[in-house]
């Protein structure tokens, strides 16, 4: 809107060189990084020019159907990623299923209401507002899920006798794993409860601070960020224990049977 | 009273077995026979084939938790999910009676279960199955870390509880036990039970 400075690709080029003495400091120390360091950052490079590229095709289109076909592949992804970030992860479908189901359900039901009751552009999917909005909620929501699904699984391998102990003395399913139910969704939410604690006089937000850069008013951009701040904090509550409770349901059966067996093995990381 | 009727779990049984009220039946045979499948199968703690009811019920007709609040069964090796000793009982005052007639101090409803010995652990427990009050124990090697001393006072207060009407389906490997619980002795091997108790041991 007003006066911002814009960025060439050699400006790109030159903030790459911390990047690169980050690499550098890894070879030097013998942390074995250096690789992971240089495609991730490769990776992030190519991503966001193409979704660079796709969200202003998207905007220039101004299609529904189009826009919610990115949505999809935003929901797929997101889902993707849940998956490969666990430890053991739930057999077959189920697997992949659970954690994506959560989040398409508690950040497109919170991406609806924002756009449809709080935001309220014309016309209400304007792909200017719902791809940024729905990417920064499920960006959240992606990362609580995994790493309450993740607790929950371990607790399922390592406290599998502590469970079956429960329920041999007649306990539910349910009260069998409130413990390790309670400490995933605890995992699952301290993101975001630390976010929203500390954010403002240690961190700016990456988007707030992004919007004040590209010459927005700082009074506008604070009630944008705490807008969002809420969504992601409701969305990323609502996934997760949406998530937890899923799998959970999975684990066991309907005789109130532990069900490790439908988990699959761990693997070492790395 | 406790009735199997062709029950069957990956590669145990068929088996049919029954023990009365206040009876006592044990098992024996070589390790990985499925010994303690076939406890775990009876609880209802892994998906299986076959009949099984007890006294008041069909396992069928009620819940798995109501299931196994019926017929209650402790593994070799107990879980424990609190910290603390008491969190495991729903009474922990109305102990200290029993806690005597097995061998440990009143205090110990105050102890951490990471200071608890193997036979402290397993005793505590066979009262924690008990507390709930069972009309089937199903024990597996229930004394095996016990020194013999210990071992006869959990078997004299399992012996009383079977006076009052307890039935007892236990698994072990001391070839004196059930003659001391004045029981019945199958032997199981391939996943079939057979009745010959005596016939296979040390083979």
């Amino acid at each position: 809107m007003t006066s911002y400075v814009s960025l060439g690709y050699g400006d790109l080029a030159l903030a790459s060189v911390f990047v690169l003495l980050n690499g550098v400091l890894s070879i030097w120390l013998g942390l074995g990084l250096e690789r992971r360091l240089a495609v991730a950052a490769v990776r992030m490079f190519v991503q966001l020019t193409l979704v660079g590229l796709v969200l202003k095709t998207l905007f220039g289109m101004g299609s529904p159907w189009m826009t919610a076909l990115w949505v999809l592949v935003m929901l797929l992804f997101a889902g993707r990623e849940v998956w490969a970030r666990q430890d053991s992860r739930i057999l077959g479908w189920w697997g992949y299923g659970i954690g994506a189901g959560a989040m398409a359900l508690s950040a497109g039901v919170v991406a609806v209401m924002a756009l449809g009751v709080l935001v309220r552009p014309d016309p209400w999917w304007a792909p200017q507002y719902a791809l940024p909005l729905l990417g920064m909620i499920l960006g959240n929501a992606m990362n609580g899920v995994s790493l309450a699904l993740d607790s929950l699984h371990r607790a399922v391998r390592r406290e599998a006798r502590a469970i079956e102990a429960q329920l041999m003395l007649g306990a539910t399913r349910w009260q069998a794993a409130r413990p390790f139910l309670r400490a995933a969704l605890r995992t699952g939410l301290m993101p975001i409860v630390n976010a929203m604690a500390a954010t403002g006089i240690v961190s700016l937000p990456g988007m707030m601070s992004g919007q004040i850069l590209a010459g927005i008013d700082p009074g506008e951009a604070v009630k944008y960020q705490i807008l969002v701040m809420l969504l992601i904090a409701g969305s990323t509550g609502m996934g997760v224990l949406l998530a937890a409770f899923g799998s959970l349901y999975r684990l066991t059966d309907s005789r109130h049977r532990l069900r490790p067996d439908r988990l699959g093995s761990s693997r070492d990381r790395r | 009273m406790l009735r199997v009727r062709g029950l069957t779990r990956l590669a145990l049984g068929p088996v049919d077995l029954e023990v009365a009220d206040g009876d006592c039946l044990a098992i024996t045979g070589p390790s990985g026979a499925g010994k303690s499948v076939l406890l775990r199968a009876i609880a209802d703690l892994d998906p299986n084939e076959g009949t099984v009811s007890c006294t008041s019920c069909a396992r069928d007709a009620v819940t798995g938790p109501d299931w196994r609040g019926r017929v209650a069964l402790l593994p070799a090796e107990s879980g424990w999910w609190g910290d603390a000793v008491a969190m495991h009982f729903r009474n922990p005052g109305g102990q200290r009676n029993l806690l005597g007639q097995v061998g440990m101090p009143a205090e110990a409803m105050g102890w951490d279960v990471a200071r608890l010995s193997t036979g402290e652990r397993h005793r505590l427990a066979l009262m924690r199955a008990l507390e709930r009050g069972p009309e089937v124990l199903l024990l597996d090697e229930p004394t095996t870390m016990l020194d013999s001393g210990t071992t006869l006072l959990v078997e004299a207060m399992l012996r009383a509880r079977m006076a009052q009407g307890l039935s007892i389906l236990m698994v072990t490997h001391e070839a004196e036990q059930p003659v001391r619980m004045g029981a019945r002795a199958l032997w199981l091997e391939g996943g079939r039970l057979s009745a010959s108790a005596q016939q296979g041991v040390g083979s």
